[in-house]
């Protein structure tokens, strides 16, 4: 079991309020997953040259200053570094063949958790409500967000595999279910220079997906040649730059019910974290279709 | 079978519980322990909000009002109850059933009416997969469609599809019946059309009399099964 929820505001001026919203929404999937918690927030856009790193760190008490020096010294450019405890978002203009090298060789302590220019992702293990206010969730803006409460079954109790992952730039993706051929996924795109951070089968279907928009599909043709390569039960949630997706297998075992009305969409696994939002009673409320796949674009 | 309708409670038959406000157990606990001696005969859940297991294994002749959506196993193992849910429903609505009537005006998750041996169950609109799974006796009818795996390996009773059916329906029938208004996207293992006799059609119209869904009987088709699978065919392809 595991709880996901996503929300897209689309109005303007609730991207305030995206953090606040989403909270009870989180917190409602706690008995679906209390090991482990985590959530990507797609924020305003930084320039075409610029790029940010969420970064996890082993410990609450991290030497960020001394990892934002020694990047200076090393890349002898400017950055930026945001911190919360023993997560940090680092901004900065070098892209990530640059940074993830340099950062697996010199700080092999750290996860680098996403890089982009929208997504920043703060993930870690405890109860969702400890891990929301671990990073105060509620005070995060933006567009749009996933978010994932977790009952670990396919591999340990640890940060870096909690949900979102990550692959490549600005695309996450969290995960109820259970695949049976992440090896077999695994196995496909490691010979072709795809690296893993985790034994995770959440994993493999983010970096699968990641690596057919690399070849040219776009995501709905990405989600829809994981129909025959990923096998096992599923619902995913994605996020990327412009949108929400949602998708379940065809047995669709896993759960997952939308609300829609004019000021967001809301996914969660169940209802029951729907119940909280405002206008909630009058929304469209329906439940995703195997195999059909929703996307809900930023406007 | 009144409306569903919620309208304040004044008579002292009539007793509400507030899901916003009292943990789930209280309705349940008055419901299985309390209930008989009181004289009520009508409860009222309000604010259900999504919640899992509202009144499942009532043992009693007892109106249920459920005035909103609720989530996992409403009304599963009823008995004698007449529950209405004011929403939608998440999986196995009415799981287990022996008897009562459990009447959805919204959707159902998945696994409606699963393995259930007796009483009417109502979804006014879509039931997803799995809709009748394993039924031993109930009567479903679907005000909407059905989707894939409806009334797999069902045993006794009937469903009725008012709109279209998925995958796979009826996929190892055993005795259960079932009759469809629209399309079929295919028929499981074993399933098959036959022929509306009279019987089935009154069967059919009494079901939508009782479900207060209106359909010409006329439009509906039975699929049964083919009794294929009773015997052990040692001769058929054996390659899967």
């Amino acid at each position: 079991m595991c709880g996901i929820v996503g929300l897209l505001v689309k109005k303007p001026q609730l991207r305030e309020q995206l953090g606040s919203l989403m909270m009870p929404m989180l917190i409602g999937m706690t008995e679906r997953g209390p090991d482990s918690a985590g959530l990507a927030v797609f924020t305003e856009a930084l320039p075409e040259d610029q790029r940010k790193y969420s970064l996890c760190a082993p410990e609450w008490e991290y030497d960020w200053a001394g990892f934002e020096a020694e990047f200076i010294r090393h890349f002898g450019t400017e950055a930026a570094i945001r911190t919360k405890g023993n997560h940090a978002v680092l901004t900065c203009d070098e892209p990530a063949a640059s940074v993830r090298p340099w950062a697996a060789r010199v700080f092999p302590d750290l996860h680098v958790l996403c890089a982009g220019r929208q997504v920043d992702i703060y993930k870690d293990i405890g109860n969702p409500a400890d891990v929301a206010a671990r990073y105060d969730f509620d005070t995060l803006t933006g567009t749009h967000l996933v978010g994932h409460t977790r009952m670990a079954t396919e591999s340990a109790v640890t940060p870096d595999r909690a949900h979102p992952f990550t692959a490549g730039e600005d695309f996450c993706l969290v995960h109820n279910g259970s695949l049976s051929n992440p090896y077999q996924i695994r196995r496909k795109l490691e010979p072709l220079g795809i690296r893993f951070d985790t034994d995770n089968d959440t994993e493999a279907a983010c970096r699968y997906f990641e690596w057919r928009m690399r070849e040219g599909d776009d995501l709905e043709s990405a989600i829809r040649s994981g129909f025959d390569e990923l096998d096992g039960f599923y619902t995913f949630l994605m996020g990327s730059r412009e949108a929400l997706a949602l998708v379940r297998d065809a047995f669709a075992c896993k759960p997952a019910v939308v609300a829609e009305t004019e000021d967001y969409v809301a996914v969660s696994s169940e209802y029951r974290s729907l119940a909280r939002l405002p206008g909630v009673k009058n929304a469209n409320v329906f439940e995703p279709v195997p195999e059909e796949i929703y996307v809900w674009r930023v406007s | 079978m009144e409306g569903v309708v919620n309208v304040a409670p004044e008579a002292k038959n009539r007793l509400t519980f507030d899901l916003a406000a009292q943990p789930l157990r209280e309705l349940n606990r008055f419901l299985h322990h309390d209930l008989a001696g009181t004289g009520v005969t009508h409860v009222d859940v309000i604010n259900p909000d999504g919640t899992h297991n509202i009144a499942v294994g009532v043992d009693a002749p007892v109106r249920i009002d459920v005035d909103g959506h609720a989530g996992y196993y409403c009304a599963g193992m009823n008995k004698l109850a007449q529950v209405n849910v004011n929403g939608n429903v998440g999986p196995g609505v009415a799981e287990g059933m022996v008897s009562g009537t459990v009447h959805v005006k919204g959707f159902a998750s998945v696994s409606a009416g699963a393995a259930a041996h007796g009483g009417l169950l109502v979804i006014e609109k879509d039931a997803s997969l799995r809709c009748g799974i394993s039924m031993k006796g109930v009567d479903i009818v679907v005000g909407g469609s059905v989707g894939d795996f409806s009334a797999f390996m069902a045993q006794a009773g009937r469903l009725v599809i008012c709109g279209d059916a998925g995958d796979a329906l009826g996929d190892s029938l055993y005795e259960a019946v079932i009759y469809v208004r629209g399309k079929v996207a295919s028929f499981g293992a074993d399933a098959h059309e036959e022929p509306m006799s009279d019987a089935d059609f009154v069967a059919v119209e009494e079901l939508l009399a009782r479900a207060r869904i209106k359909h010409d009987p006329k439009q509906f088709r039975r699929v049964a099964s083919k009794r294929e699978l009773y015997h052990w065919n040692a001769d058929a392809d054996q390659e899967y």
